[in-house]
């Protein structure tokens, strides 16, 4: 297919552009096959808009006259409006967007087509690699292995190919425990806590089914990650009454009886519509320009949006809590294991292990808790807040995941390595993207569509030094605690970097920024200086001396 | 203090309503000023000190197994729960705490007690730190329009003003006199701030006495003097910041608001700020929320709606916004009032100010408005404070919500206000204190007659001397930012846990940019200083120099960024039987900054050397300027 056939009007002149906080912008609107360009075109002062056709979420047109007016709704939240003159070239305009906003083709994407501008040090696609995690655990215990044993897919079909389970179970009982729980996810390794060799771990639901079926091996499996005489958890993020409901359609959830060993505690974290819904609610809240207190107050708790943040948050430090203070292993899973089970365990490491809240430990989690675990992002992310056409899978798990990690971060302040506006670059990343990291649903689906040799991935860029150091924390100190966050309702606060970006200027605390910045650079440099002077008087001090 | 207290408790557990460890066990003291709680069961020595005067209630709740709980609320929204071994104990502390804060004389408040080592002279200077005089001065007046009147020296214009105010020039003394008769206890309008940039002013007043068809010559002539002292607008606003049928209603009693058809050239026009009661319910729904023991979002948000708190903050950002904009953008100039003139007149003004104004965001210009919007304009700090026994119904948060407001707007404006949230909390500390004389009675007259400017201390100078911890290290100076223009949409504004949840160390961040910030300044200092040294050495070095410079040891850490040991909350909800096991694990509790203030309210009667030295730096800045008060 080719973009062209999409493209009736390509260019539109004397285009007014409307942001808010910003005057209004004349200017000549472009369409290409990937983006929507917008340039004022004034020599003093050119301004550039550049806006990925896969950002935009809904686009609306209305007309006064034959002037039009396109009115687009981005996935990072953004809302911009363009008036275009001629109703023909505006009614063009909108179709073309339309069309190239929700291309149906993966290989379509922009990620097939972007060439880099800046220099590749490291190829992300290989930064990540679980042979690297396997190293580094190998050298703390000999109590697990690599398994290969999905090394086509052929087992778990949303695994990746290689896995971490204990060294006690071989292959041939993964694939009966893989039987065992649904979509074939058996139970494997999630992290491993050093101070106190506990693990968590995480699977899916196990498919007991209305008649408490079971599989020895499972129980074997997780068995095995015990001390002896020691019990461990199972949190399961569906409460007691769902849970028991999936029974009813083949799942279920590990019987006391055959798992006397395990304590099930039942959290309820949210999934599917349940979010979709909720972000829809609160963006819809935080667009309201009604000076209206009671409503905004109800609306926002109405969207239930921080209801979800605490729970998911309280269910990662009860994970949290039992490996660290209860000293005993856990494993986590929900029905599929790829939803609400990643937000769970990627956030106890975040609390637990210092790796992870630096920037590239929190790259390398992402891409082993959440591309290498299965998310479905490509699922998840295709609509955001403002998408109308409601599908049956998009949720915003990850952004969900973000919002609870900013959430430790404005808690913690100086123990993580980035700043709030990697968590912002991560978000727009995962739904729309120059890079291939969040395109498919699994590593399944990315090895297929070739995407480490057709496509750029987003951690080459972002570990470009020029890049990094835009999203460096001037407060970071290594911190190797524990971090416990506080959950209560008076510590949770609106991601207003995400939810109210849009809504209100940010020139006051941006300035805070900087000056903060400033006086960390300032005194750095000044310690530099006295150290040099210190040096040279002691060097002039020996030079005599000689 | 085992020597100086009144009544010693052994056996008595403070229980700690956020987490879930165990509760602690010590002794509890009360002397003469404090409750003194020091636990005994930890290694570190653990006091909590909670001031007489912040005590707000007081209640004694049924027997439960661990004995005879006491619930003590405090006007700084401490919440402190004991439980008592005996119930004669619990009775003698509960009745002991309820005749301490709140005394039946004003003499027995703290302030006339209150007696640091400072010289008498450094005292006397320490009240003249503020003179409202400069700050008129600074307005540029007096000049062609305003100037300062005597007419009310001996109060007998109005006796809750202060002696010295700005009125039009072109008001006789005939004009003030019958307008006073047309005001609410006599508050005529007199200017509360001049925007020198166009002549536009902010005055306030009482409601006039205009019932259904009064009104009064002088009055009139009144209002036609403040609009004519800004020649170039045609026009001036007269602000009711009440609730339009509040104010109708007042009509019925002979008072209400003014008539567009009698004023030449005003527009007139209500904010709908709600009253001293509505706020003060309004102030015991958010605490009951901010109570609750373990709410879920939905409750909080709920509780926090429904507590109308935010709305009522907004209600009141929204009218200084109004102001300010009156003022700056459409250059005219404002007249408001509520029912009295000292609540919601107050908030408003200074509020109005603080936004025009970059000078009352710094240390001075904050102490400067509180003491000219507030203390000399007869904000009626004891009755709505509570300091004495009295009419409960007197009681609202309304200089609260004023530093709320304040709040919010560093929120929006990190970098332009001079001071930090520390100084804000302090201010509120001392509202309620009663340790120092300024927020004592409810006019300068009252204050005459209790003597506080020859008994007791100003707290100005107590909190200069305080200042490098109390400042914002973000702040960019007096001109970086001029007229703030803050958003007021209801995302704008949020709930302040650092105020109504303070002492919920939990709750809070447990890493605090701001300390670190501030410890960076402190070692800029001690850097900046080393460098010149080493400078100055290098360049005059020509001999051998022994030993020094080995070392290459960093100058004044900074404090740690590692948090204090932060332990876990219940985050299980109903816990099973297994994980109460966590409970055994050591927790330990350094002991926190809450404490470490009280202890400095300790060394006010220990060891205040140091406090005669501020009087120093004070001399500096109050030379060549006449004493305000005598």
């Amino acid at each position: 297919m080719e973009f062209a056939e999409l493209i009736k009007t390509p260019r539109a002149d004397n285009v007014v552009l409307h942001r808010p906080f910003y005057l209004a912008v004349e200017g000549t609107l472009c369409l290409t096959g990937h983006h929507l360009i917008f340039s004022s075109r004034r020599h003093d002062n050119a301004e550039e808009l550049w806006l990925l056709h896969s950002n935009i979420d809904s686009i609306e047109k209305r007309f006064v006259g034959s002037l039009g007016t396109i009115v687009i709704k981005c996935k990072d939240l953004r809302i911009i409006q363009l008036d275009i003159p001629g109703m023909e070239e505006c009614l063009n305009i909108a179709s073309s967007i339309e069309a190239l906003s929700t291309l149906d083709s993966v290989t379509l994407m922009y990620p097939f087509f972007y060439r880099p501008m800046f220099e590749i040090i490291e190829d992300g696609w290989r930064s990540f690699l679980p042979d690297q995690e396997f190293e580094l655990l190998s050298s703390v215990t000999d109590e697990w292995r690599l398994s290969c044993i999905n090394k086509d897919f052929s087992v778990c079909p949303s695994y990746p190919p290689v896995v971490i389970v204990p060294k006690s179970i071989d292959d041939e009982a993964l694939w009966k425990v893989a039987m065992f729980r649904h979509g074939s996810r058996f139970p494997v390794l999630s992290y491993y806590h050093k101070k106190n060799g506990m693990v968590m771990m995480r699977s899916s639901q196990p498919l007991t089914g209305t008649n408490g079926r079971r599989c020895k091996e499972d129980e074997k499996l997780i068995n095995a990650t015990l001390r002896p005489g020691k019990r461990g958890y199972i949190i399961d993020t569906r409460s007691l009454n769902v849970a028991q409901q999936a029974r009813a359609k083949g799942g279920g959830f590990e019987q006391e009886a055959h798992y006397p060993q395990w304590r099930r505690i039942h959290k309820c974290i949210e999934r599917f519509n349940i979010l979709q819904e909720s972000l829809i609610k609160l963006v819809e809240a935080c667009n309201d320009q009604s000076h209206n207190m009671d409503r905004w107050l109800s609306k926002l708790e109405a969207s239930n949006w921080l209801t979800h943040i605490k729970e998911i948050l309280t269910a990662a430090c009860l994970a949290a809590q039992c490996i660290d203070r209860e000293g005993a292993s856990v494993l986590v899973h929900g029905t599929e294991g790829t939803d609400s089970t990643l937000q769970v365990t990627s956030l106890a490491q975040i609390i637990l292990d210092p790796r992870c809240r630096t920037i590239r430990g929190f790259e390398s989690l992402v891409v082993r808790e959440w591309l290498q675990a299965g998310h479905p992002f490509q699922q998840r992310c295709a609509q955001s807040a403002y998408s109308n056409s409601k599908q049956k899978w998009e949720a915003p798990v990850f952004l969900l995941f973000l919002d609870c990690v900013w959430q430790i971060l404005r808690q913690f302040p100086c123990s993580f390595e980035f700043n709030e506006r990697f968590l912002i670059m991560l978000f727009e990343h995962a739904y729309a993207s120059q890079f291939g990291t969040f395109l498919g649903n699994n590593e399944n689906e990315r090895s297929k569509l070739k995407l480490p040799q057709k496509t750029m991935s987003l951690w080459s860029w972002v570990n470009s030094s020029e890049e990094l150091i835009k999203f460096q924390n001037p407060l970071f100190e290594a911190n190797s605690l524990v971090i416990w966050p506080s959950v209560a309702p008076q510590s949770l606060q609106l991601w207003e970097g995400v939810f109210l970006r849009w809504n209100r200027p940010s020139k006051f605390l941006d300035e805070a920024q900087e000056e903060m910045i400033n006086i960390i650079k300032y005194n750095k440099q000044l310690q530099a200086k006295v150290n040099a002077l210190r040096r040279q008087i002691a060097e002039m001090g020996t030079d005599d001396r000689m | 203090f085992h020597t100086l207290s009144m009544l010693q408790v052994e056996n008595v557990k403070l229980l700690d309503r956020y987490t879930n460890r165990k509760a602690a066990n010590g002794t509890l003291y009360l002397t003469a000023t404090h409750l003194i709680y020091v636990d005994a069961s930890t290694d570190v020595r653990k006091e909590t000190w909670i001031l007489h005067h912040h005590i707000a209630t007081v209640e004694k709740l049924p027997l439960t197994t661990a004995g005879y709980p006491l619930l003590i609320h405090c006007k700084n929204f401490r919440v402190a729960h004991f439980v008592i071994g005996q119930e004669r104990d619990c009775h003698e502390v509960y009745t002991s705490l309820l005749k301490l804060s709140q005394p039946a004389k004003p003499e027995e408040l703290y302030a006339f007690s209150y007696n640091p080592k400072v010289s008498k002279e450094s005292r006397e200077i320490g009240w003249k730190l503020i003179d409202l005089k400069v700050d008129y001065q600074r307005m540029g007046i007096p000049n062609d329009y305003w100037g300062l009147t005597d007419v009310n020296k001996d109060y007998e214009v109005c006796n809750t003003y202060p002696p010295e105010i700005v009125v039009p020039r072109a008001a006789s003394k005939a004009v003030i006199i019958g307008s006073s008769r047309f005001r609410s206890r006599g508050r005529i309008p007199v200017l509360s701030y001049l925007y020198k940039e166009n002549n536009a002013a902010i005055c306030r007043c009482s409601q006039p006495l205009s019932g259904f068809s009064a009104r009064c010559l002088e009055d009139e002539q009144m209002l036609q003097a403040i609009r004519e002292a800004n020649p170039r607008s045609p026009f001036m606003y007269v602000v009711d910041t009440r609730p339009k049928l509040n104010a109708m209603a007042n009509r019925a009693a002979g008072k209400g608001y003014e008539n567009e058809d009698n004023y030449d050239n005003i527009r007139f026009k209500f904010i709908g700020i709600e009253n001293i009661h509505v706020m003060r319910s309004s102030l015991q729904k958010l605490l009951e929320v901010c109570e609750m023991k373990s709410p879920s979002m939905s409750d909080f948000l709920t509780g926090l709606e429904n507590s109308g708190w935010l709305r009522h903050i907004k209600a009141v950002m929204d009218a200084g916004v109004f102001l300010a904009k009156a003022v700056k953008d459409e250059k005219a100039s404002v007249l408001v009032h509520c029912s009295d003139g000292w609540d919601r007149t107050a908030q408003v003004c200074s509020l109005a100010s603080l936004l025009l104004d970059p000078f009352y965001r710094t240390f001075k210009g904050f102490m400067v408005l509180i003491e000219k919007e507030w203390i000399a304009m007869g904000h009626k700090f004891s009755h709505r404070c509570g300091h004495l026994d009295g009419d409960p119904k007197e009681v609202s948060p309304v200089f609260t919500q004023f530093i709320e407001c304040v709040w919010q707007l560093m929120q929006q404006f990190p970098c332009s206000f001079e001071f930090n949230e520390h100084f804000l909390l302090e201010i509120h500390d001392h509202v309620y204190s009663c340790q120092f004389g300024n927020f004592l009675g409810t006019c300068h007259k009252e204050r005459e007659d209790l003597k506080i400017f020859e008994k007791t201390h100003s707290l100005w100078p107590f909190l200069l001397q305080k200042k490098q911890e109390l400042s914002n290290p973000l702040y960019k100076g007096l001109t970086a930012y001029k007229e703030l223009q803050p958003n007021t949409l209801p995302f704008s504004f949020q709930f302040w846990c650092g105020m109504y949840n303070r002492f919920d160390k939990g709750m809070h961040p447990k890493q605090c940019v701001m300390d670190y910030l501030l410890s960076c300044m402190s070692q800029k200092m001690k850097l900046e200083d080393e460098a010149s040294e080493l400078e100055n050495k290098l360049s005059f070095l020509d001999g051998p120099s022994p030993s020094e410079g080995s070392s290459l040891s960093e100058v004044g850490h900074t404090t740690s960024k590692t948090p204090m040991l932060n332990t876990p909350q219940d985050y299980e909800g109903e816990p099973p039987p297994v994980l109460s096991s966590g409970a055994s694990v050591g927790d330990v509790d350094v002991p926190s900054g809450v404490d470490q203030k009280h202890k400095e309210n300790l060394s006010h009667h220990q060891d205040l050397q140091d406090l005669s030295d501020t009087a120093h730096v004070l001399d500096s800045e109050v030379k060549g300027r006449k004493p305000q008060h005598h």
